[in-house]
């Protein structure tokens, strides 16, 4: 059972972000987990709830967000979500592709808490990633 | 004061990624191909790597890391080929990490080398998530194993290089149905290569070893050419 390795990385990860943040309390980690990602969401609760105990991080809620199997199908030039994991096919056009845009991810994607009360880094940072983000595929 | 959600947006398993790249490119440095050997308990790992060895061996410089969760039975067979071994034994830890295979290394002169090869902890589901520096992940299936054992494993087909099927000499008296098996391997991962091999009979080893030099091969092109 990996997801105890995988709660601790992610409570570190947590703690050492919450830490640059200046962030006081955590209140919960949000966590987006892809179809693909070869995690058991319940282990993962559960592994959770057992690494936070007596660290900066306890009490804290995890909230994962499941993330679909989204692949790119050379037929029909679109990226598109799969229904389940499998099969590896185009659901409109029954190509097979191997091309996976989505869903092996396991990110932190964000923290909730008390911040603390100078450091507007992070904010900026946000940004230029969102920017980056908003350019068109390929 | 108000909480606030601030976004992060770090991969969770960010620390092993990082140190798997700077294993990565320290491989590339040294020029040494690594290949990451992931199956089931009992598919056949250590046999496989054992003949890969003693095969190899004879014209390049090789070396194994073999994880297990407990024994050191599998780095004393592989060392019957005359190779360096080392074992990772791992406790309670169902996978290799890319820190183990750093530490592993302590001491190893990467240069005098031309293929690592790592034989993961017998194990489907948790080797998928860590990246551990390897340029080919291999996962392995036995024709004993059910031709569905794709399906239920997609997540470590669809992070592999290449599939090999094992104990290829079985495949009659079990009755393995190769297109079921195709079939289901393509729909967890269309395109992904395969190799039938047996080290029973010796059948298919060429072809996989063939393969995996020429991985080599490529490798050391695309690092003359940067
Ligand atoms: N008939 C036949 N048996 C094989 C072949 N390769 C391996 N075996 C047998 O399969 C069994 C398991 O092989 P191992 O190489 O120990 O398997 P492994 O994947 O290393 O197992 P773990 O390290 O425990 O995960 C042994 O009894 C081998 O003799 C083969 O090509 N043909
Ligand atoms: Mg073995
Ligand atoms: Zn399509």
């Amino acid at each position: 059972m990996h997801e105890l390795s995988i709660a601790h990385s992610l409570a570190e990860l947590a703690i050492e972000e919450a830490g640059s943040l200046g962030m006081r309390r955590v209140r919960a980690l949000y966590v987006k987990l892809g179809m693909l990602a070869g995690v058991v969401k319940e282990a993962l609760h559960f592994s959770f709830d057992v690494v936070i105990q007596g660290t900066p991080l306890e009490g804290a809620e995890l909230i994962i967000e499941d993330v679909p199997v989204v692949v790119y199908c050379s037929r029909c030039q679109e990226e598109r979500t799969l229904p389940e994991p499998l099969p590896m096919r185009c659901p409109v056009c029954g190509t097979r592709t191997a091309e996976v845009l989505h869903g092996r991810e396991m990110e932190l994607y964000a923290l909730e808490g008390e911040e603390g009360d100078t450091d507007d880094a992070p904010d900026r940072r946000d940004q230029a990633e969102r920017s980056q983000e908003e350019r068109p595929f390929g | 004061m108000m909480p606030r959600i601030v976004e992060i947006r770090q991969n969770v398993l960010k620390k092993n990624d990082l140190l798997a790249r700077e294993l990565r490119e320290r491989f590339r440095e040294a020029g040494v191909f690594v290949v990451n050997l992931v199956s089931s308990p009992g598919t056949g790992k250590t046999t496989l790597l054992r003949e890969m060895l003693l095969r190899l061996g004879e014209r390049y410089r090789v070396a194994a890391l073999v994880g297990d969760l407990a024994t050191e039975n599998d780095a004393q067979r592989l060392r019957e080929s005359g190779a360096q071994v080392r074992q990772i034994t791992t406790g309670t830890v169902c996978h290799l990490e890319a820190e183990m295979i750093g530490r592993a290394l302590e001491g190893w002169n990467l240069e005098e080398l031309d293929f690592l090869f790592i034989e993961n902890v017998g194990n489907l589901v948790c080797p998928a998530s860590y990246d551990l520096g390897e340029n080919q992940r291999a996962v392995l299936f036995s024709v004993t194993e059910g031709e569905d054992k794709p399906l239920k494993y997609p997540t470590i087909v669809n992070s592999a290089d290449v599939a090999i099927v094992t104990k290829i000499d079985l495949a009659e008296p079990v009755g393995f149905q190769r297109d079921r098996f195709y079939e289901a391997l393509h729909e967890a991962r269309p395109g992904l290569p395969v190799f039938e091999v047996s080290v029973r009979t010796g059948e298919g080893m060429s072809a996989w070893l063939a393969h995996v030099e020429a991985g080599r091969q490529a490798l050391r092109e695309r690092v003359a050419w940067t």
